[in-house]
């Protein structure tokens, strides 16, 4: 699924204007606002959904190779950390649907949880 | 002795927040550029996260040494901090004593310590309660 197809699902928000970042290839989900978790749990390049709008969530995402964040619950992150997504060119999406019905029209659009092999 | 292609040491200061995962990100970026597999970068990095956490949550400051040889990647993580009372109950999954804004903060799931035993080939926990601890893991590369 292209970034831009989610986008248009969820109507997200796209916090960064970063060029070219709707034709990217997602090919996962991962969902959680606990980072350790993410580390434990996530596959390779997912989408993450997740609650946590601090520093750690892009640390997070930069070393399980996320392909773009996004956040649930109308959530945007501070300037710093969008600068920081900027700078790694990371797309980062806002919607205000809550996590569990921001995951279940993902799921139901055709996009597979990324897990762990 | 196995001669070492890159060393190089990380001082990660306790209860620093914003910048916890930085050392983490950056000792990624010099695998990539050494050409190291993808899957082995990322269970390093996530060791690594990890532990870098573990230290600005729970310690006063620690040395991360990373170290490359041809055969293997290690790292010595030496905090001075409260150390560990009971280390087996400490690599129980879920087992925590993280606070509130630790949890807030999306770190203090209880899966710190696990993660990292089971990220890596080699791994070993030495603590003294009052003193500190040091984590001891290795990646293989060969």
């Amino acid at each position: 699924m292209l970034l831009a197809e989610i986008v248009s699902l969820l109507g997200c928000t796209e916090l960064l204007d970063l060029e070219g970042a709707g034709n990217r290839e997602i090919t996962g989900c991962f969902a959680a606002d606990l980072m350790s978790e993410v580390l434990a749990f996530c596959g390779h390049g997912p989408l993450l959904v997740t609650g946590l709008t601090n520093v750690q969530s892009l640390h997070t995402a930069e070393i399980v190779d996320v392909k773009a964040i996004l956040y649930v619950n109308g959530k945007c992150p501070d300037v710093q950390v969008l600068a920081l997504a900027r700078a790694r060119e990371l797309p980062l999406l806002s919607t205000t649907m809550t996590m569990y019905e921001a995951c279940g029209r993902l799921h139901r659009g055709g996009l597979p949880a990324s897990t762990k092999v | 002795m196995k001669e070492p292609l890159y060393a190089e040491s990380f001082k990660i200061r306790g209860g620093d927040f914003e910048h916890g995962g930085e050392v983490a990100t950056r000792i990624k970026s010099i695998c990539k550029e050494l050409g190291i597999r993808p899957d082995l970068i990322r269970r390093l990095s996530i060791a690594n996260f990890e532990a870098e956490m573990n230290v600005i949550m729970y310690a006063d400051e620690a040395d991360l040494c990373f170290q490359v040889s041809t055969e293997d990647v290690r790292v010595v993580v030496a905090d001075r901090g409260q150390g560990i009372s009971d280390i087996e109950l400490a690599m129980t999954p879920g087992w925590s004593t993280a606070t509130a804004e630790m949890r807030a903060r999306g770190f203090g799931a209880g899966l710190g310590l696990p993660n990292i035993r089971n990220s890596v080939d080699e791994f070993r926990v030495d603590s003294r309660p009052g003193a500190g601890t040091t984590l001891t893991y290795v990646v293989r590369i060969a």
